[in-house]
């Protein structure tokens, strides 16, 4: 749960009827960008895809505002809808 | 590696912040204007206008940069200034109708900058009158019609009664008064909607039209109301019908929790971006006239066919108390009222209650005792006579003292409008029908005037 000296992690959530090419189209905007994958975790329930994924901007070279816009905009080309926040929002929330 | 998150707890929270409505209802920041007062009319404005423009800018930016970092909603920005009868206090040299015309400028200036710099309310065109009147206070009271009638922004509020003083009967026979006037002179009445009349103000509280700067509080600090009554709702639905008292109670606590540590996290880092103190979390819920923003509809989840049935009194205990006990393990930075919320228009479910017959005045009164909201965006008759409107006022300013808690009215004498017809006054604000109020005559009662001694709760304090 604590996260290293330096990390700026930020959860993705993608969701949206299933189809090919919706990891490959997120992930490709976040390559672009260098920024790294820290944990990923992916299911098809019912036809409905959903992927959670916690990255770190601090390698990469873009910041959390411009990554929501890129990636709001590859979501729309994809038919998902993707969420941006910050991990600090889901550590108030679930820990003590 | 083990997660950092596991999927549902990602989960929660998104369908909290996505779905349930789970926002930053108000980041409030309450600034000092002490350093305006004066007998100058020109020295007032152009201090207000430099020191409250100058945070504004500094206000929207920050909170505009907190929600894009946190991908968190912030439906308002609001800030709270000293009393202005305070600050017109100098005024008083000068004559009556001068003075009260200068306060009518301020309250246009502070209108002036807030709608400029996209401030959605600007609170404190205030006066604390429990015990008595100073000149200050009567310019303030004189104006609120014309101060309201002529801004947009600008939120009023009256302090009457207090748990250490008791209630100014005669404080309370003017704002009747003025209410009539204001409803008079904004279409609607909806210049009500932003004049409120109250005991025992906090002087941290960030919710419009009760929030002022307090004379304890720092030069400038922000405060926080959250929002949420959605992921309440939901929380209790996933429950289902079979769980019991405790359990229930518990999940609220739980759920309360999370809400204000939401507000927490966004105050702070306001206040960091801005470099001033972070002043408090106010606990209540607050909602929205939208269907899943509702605080009574957490009351028909837990099992009432309509806030207001019987049954209401306890369930708004439940969710009171919950709400109170997980807050404070969320944040040891408390203030405001910290309740409940149960105004009538901008509440989904209570507009429909209203509607129904569940929710009438008289339940309204009864609700009170358990939660601080006294009687909250109500719309009554336009022919309802000042007298009646004051001893519903004093009705609640009794509770509030023998309770020793915070109480408000804000009622809203909807000009030409009889019981049943509907109102809707737009935006936060709802639409409700107009209620009917009992007739019966307080007239003599409410003549004898004078203050209304503190209870024996005052001795307590000795």
């Amino acid at each position: 749960m604590s996260s290293r000296v330096g990390e700026e992690l930020v959860v993705i959530s993608v969701i949206g009827a299933d189809k090919p090419g919706i990891v490959a189209g997120i992930t490709a905007v976040l390559a672009k960008h260098n920024v790294n994958i820290v944990d990923i975790a992916q299911t098809v329930v019912r036809g409905i895809f959903s992927m959670i994924m916690v990255v770190d901007l601090s390698t990469g070279s873009i910041s959390l505002s411009k990554l929501r816009e890129e990636l709001s905009i590859r979501g729309r080309e994809l038919g998902v809808e993707v969420s941006v926040n910050h991990i600090d929002v889901f550590r108030a929330l679930q820990r003590v | 590696m083990p997660r950092i998150f596991s999927p549902e707890e990602i989960s929660e929270v998104l369908e909290m912040l996505l779905f349930q409505d789970l926002d930053i209802r108000s980041v409030t920041l309450s600034l000092n204007l002490q350093d305006c007062t004066s007998g100058i009319k020109n020295e007032i404005l152009s201090c207000i206008e430099g020191k409250v423009g100058r945070y504004s800018r500094k206000l929207i930016e920050a909170v505009d940069n907190v929600a894009e970092k946190y991908g968190v909603k912030i439906v308002t920005k609001r800030i709270a200034v000293t009393p202005v009868s305070i600050i017109v206090e100098p005024l008083a040299r000068k004559s009556f109708e001068e003075a009260c015309a200068i306060a009518v400028d301020i309250a246009r200036s502070l209108d002036r900058i807030a709608t400029l710099n996209h401030i959605d309310y600007i609170g404190g065109y205030a006066a604390f009158v429990h015990k008595g009147f100073t000149q200050g206070d009567k310019i303030v009271i004189e104006t609120l019609p014309k101060a309201l009638a002529a801004t947009q922004t600008v939120a009023a509020m009256v302090n009457v009664a207090s748990t250490a003083t008791g209630i100014n009967v005669d404080a309370v026979i003017d704002v009747s008064r003025k209410i009539i006037e204001i409803a008079h002179s904004t279409p609607k009445g909806i210049g009500c909607a932003r004049f409120t009349v109250m005991a025992n103000a906090p002087e941290d509280n960030p919710f419009m039209p009760g929030a002022y700067h307090g004379l304890g509080e720092p030069e400038a600090v922000v405060n926080v109301a959250v929002s949420g009554p959605g992921a309440i709702e939901a929380a209790i639905n996933r429950l289902g019908e079979k769980v019991d008292m405790r359990t229930l109670h518990d999940v609220v606590k739980r759920t309360a929790f999370k809400i204000t540590r939401l507000g927490e996290l966004i105050g702070r880092e306001v206040a960091k971006e801005l470099e001033i103190p972070f002043g408090i979390v106010d606990l209540s819920l607050a909602p929205s006239p939208k269907i899943g923003d509702s605080v009574a509809r957490i009351l028909e989840a837990m099992g009432l066919e309509y806030a207001g049935a019987p049954g209401s009194i306890a369930a708004l205990y439940i969710l009171t108390d919950a709400v109170k006990k997980g807050g404070t393990m969320a944040t040891s930075s408390i203030g405001g009222l910290s309740g409940a919320f149960i105004p009538v228009s901008e509440d989904w479910g209570m507009s429909r209650a209203a509607e129904v017959g569940a929710i009438n005045i008289d339940r309204l009164e009864a609700m009170m005792m358990v939660c601080n909201t006294g009687i909250d965006m109500v719309a009554i008759p336009g022919d309802v006579p000042a007298e009646t409107i004051a001893a519903i006022i004093l009705d609640v300013m009794a509770a509030a003292i023998m309770l020793d808690k915070t109480l408000g009215v804000r009622l809203i004498p909807v000009p030409g409008a009889r019981a049943g017809d509907r109102v809707d006054f737009g935006g936060l604000l709802g639409s409700t029908i107009v209620m009917d109020v009992p007739r019966f005559s307080c007239k003599k009662f409410i003549e004898r005037r004078g203050l209304i001694p503190p209870s024996v709760k005052r001795l307590d304090k000795g």
